[in-house]
């Protein structure tokens, strides 16, 4: 490598990483610092971490977000697989573009506008219907699934696109009929790309503030909502170090979906030297 | 029917030639099928037979509708017009996983998440046999294709011709009434290949199912095959014997695609009852022919000759005034066990000829700009009409 490039791709890369986490780093370092203050630094403790944890209110919210997060992000699966599979699988059918590209849109809609629509429908249909009767865990749970959903649709369809179909006709050549080869052969196969769906949905319905503000009612703060709240209030160490700990999950799970996505992506790529002929 | 008559059926499809005895009743039949994707006629119009015991090949080019016909027969095409019968039996309507049918995959499409083992057993367990019979089944189809060892590993952990031979056992196990295989040997290299294909034909005799291959490789079906389809945009150009296709092909067609050939044009000149004469432009002389042509005198018609049927004289021969065409040699190739002449013809036109290497220790008879005498024997022709 020469002296010039390296010098100057590596003030552009110290920068670039510097701008996106020493804000981060700053939150974890003052998340272990003494004083009061969130700018001073006094002195290392665990103090405010063991404030959060008899903080009853961020426990609540917390737990709430964990048990809507793993709610939707299952949800978001059982939605998401079958539109995955028939984006990737049913053939061509007419206004097949325009059901794709329905299936991703709420990955580009505005979160404000998802929010209100949904806070909409979950109004309406209890004009009409009664349920959902108010608002809560389950019309956020029902929010966060149609979104993740979207996710958990593409990451299943691009795994699908690249999987050999001939491997399910395999199956079906056999004697397995098509509910049973969606069961033993196609579900093993796209499997890691089903858990990585469901960690990323998890992750983005934990993450999740505007949309949960739309079609939240009592009893059901979400943590970044309770954080949101309590930020306006003025900010105080104890976020620093709940910050810490999401900074902390989040960041697990991400590696694990990551991993999990390169061992599909490589099982595919292994899967299409099998299919190339060598020659 | 038990292992040595099972064998001695299939030796038996060479000799009794099923397909020239009118009252014998095929055991795979395609009935005017026609498979049209689209505007696109994939198959078109195909009447085929295929006998009890025989390796049938289809053989052709990408796109001439050998697969879809074989994906008809497996039952994941439906035919857009026309029947297929398997042992007498209309499989309009039977899915593909009720067919008396098991197919090699040209990717092997094995199950990836699931040992050799688990991979063979899978067809087995979809019959719902007993576990112990499962087990005894696999093990000697394991034995039969050498890779009883193997049994534990994942396919990723296997070479190419590793998982080939877990494919074929596990289409195999099954004892379909006929095996389909798609391009068997496509993705093994070529001395791997070679070595295969006596295995693949070894196989076949000690298990006697019919199968049905298709192929783009002239050789392959050609080392493998009892009989032929050559195809070509969906119809079948010809079929036979792989001495029929290449000893009388019926078109220029046939002839180029099964080995070599130096293919003439000429005009009728001369029609008997035992000879015919023809005259070409291209080669600059008359060609004698030791048969009657079907055709009128005039008619245009095209010589096929094979290299390997040329010799090269350096001198003029004095005996006859047919069949000997001067030139001079343009090329050589030296291939090893053989050597490969172009020689451009006074005419112009280029003419190949293959002459063995059969003698370590001797000069070679012809070097570049010799002149030389491109002769044949009259019945080394064959005469084409389209």
């Amino acid at each position: 490598m020469t002296g010039k490039r390296s010098t100057f791709l590596l003030s552009a890369l110290v920068f670039g990483f510097a701008f996106l986490y020493l804000p981060i780093l700053l939150v974890i370092i003052y998340s272990f610092n003494e004083g009061k203050l969130v700018t001073v630094w006094t002195g290392f403790s665990f103090k405010w971490y063991v404030s959060l944890f008899s903080n009853d209110g961020m426990i609540d919210a917390a737990w709430n977000s964990l048990r809507i997060g793993v709610m939707s992000a299952t949800l978001a699966l059982a939605v998401g697989t079958p539109a995955g599979l028939v984006m990737s699988r049913f053939g061509r059918f007419k206004s097949r573009t325009l059901f794709s590209g329905m299936v991703a849109a709420p990955l580009v809609m505005p979160e404000v506008i998802t929010g209100l629509s949904l806070l909409l429908l979950f109004v309406t249909l209890e004009q009409l219907i009664g349920w959902p009767a108010g608002r809560g865990v389950t019309t956020i749970v029902i929010a966060h699934t149609t979104f993740c959903a979207a996710y958990v649709a593409v990451v299943v369809q691009s795994r699908l696109a690249g999987m050999d179909t001939s491997v399910e006709e395999a199956a079906m050549d056999l004697g397995a009929k098509p509910a049973k080869i969606f069961f033993v052969i196609t579900l093993p196969m796209i499997l890691p790309a089903l858990l990585a769906g469901w960690l990323l949905s998890f992750t983005l319905s934990l993450d999740d503030l505007v949309i949960a503000s739309f079609v939240a009612g009592p009893g059901s703060t979400t943590l970044p909502m309770k954080v949101f709240s309590s930020v306006r209030l003025g900010v105080s160490p104890e976020i620093n170090a709940l910050a810490t700990l999401i900074i902390l999950a989040v960041s697990v799970m991400i590696v694990i979906s990551s991993l999990l996505i390169l061992r599909s992506e490589r099982a595919r790529s292994r899967s299409m030297d099998q299919a190339t002929p060598e020659n | 029917m038990s292992q040595g008559a099972l064998q001695k059926a299939h030796e038996d499809v060479h000799k009794t030639q099923p397909w020239n005895n009118p009252e014998a009743v095929p055991f795979i039949r395609f009935e005017n099928v026609t498979k049209k994707f689209g505007d696109f006629y994939a198959v078109d119009d195909v009447s085929l037979d295929i006998y009890r015991h025989e390796l049938f090949a289809l053989l052709g080019g990408s796109g001439c509708g050998k697969t879809t016909l074989l994906r008809m027969l497996a039952g994941f095409e439906e035919p857009t017009a026309g029947k297929i019968f398997i042992d007498g039996v209309d499989m309009a309507g039977v899915p593909a996983y009720e067919r008396p049918t098991n197919m090699m995959f040209q990717s092997y499409a094995l199950f990836p998440h699931m040992t050799v083992e688990q991979n063979v057993a899978f067809g087995l367990h979809q019959d719902g046999l007993p576990k112990s019979e499962i087990r005894t089944l696999v093990s000697d189809m394991l034995a039969l294709v050498q890779m009883t060892k193997f049994a534990k590993r994942k396919p990723h952990q296997l070479s190419g011709g590793q998982r080939q031979r877990v494919a074929l056992a596990r289409s195999l196990v099954k004892k379909p009434k006929v095996l389909l295989l798609d391009e068997p040997l496509g993705a093994l290299d070529k001395k791997l290949r070679e070595q295969t294909q006596f295995e693949l034909v070894n196989i076949q005799e000690k298990v006697g199912t019919t199968f049905v291959m298709v192929t783009h490789d002239q050789e392959e079906a050609m080392t493998m095959a009892s009989r032929i389809a050559v195809m070509n945009e969906g119809v079948i150009r010809q079929l036979g014997t792989p001495f029929e296709l290449y000893e009388y092909p019926n078109s220029r067609f046939t002839a180029n695609f099964l080995g070599q050939v130096n293919l003439i044009e000429g005009t009728l000149v001369d029609d008997d009852e035992k000879y015919a004469v023809i005259h070409s432009d291209d080669a600059g002389g008359e060609i004698y022919i030791d048969h009657a042509v079907q055709g009128h005198e005039g008619a245009t018609l095209w010589i096929a000759l094979r290299p390997e049927r040329l010799r090269l004289l350096t001198e003029k021969p004095t005996d006859t005034k047919y069949n000997c065409l001067s030139g001079k040699v343009e090329e050589i190739g030296y291939l090893g066990g053989l050597s490969t002449y172009h020689v451009r013809l006074d005419s112009g036109f280029r003419i190949k000829v293959t002459e063995p290497n059969s003698s370590r220790h001797i000069e070679p008879r012809y070097t570049w700009e010799d002149r030389v005498w491109v002769t044949w024997e009259a019945g080394a022709a064959s005469v084409l009409n389209q």
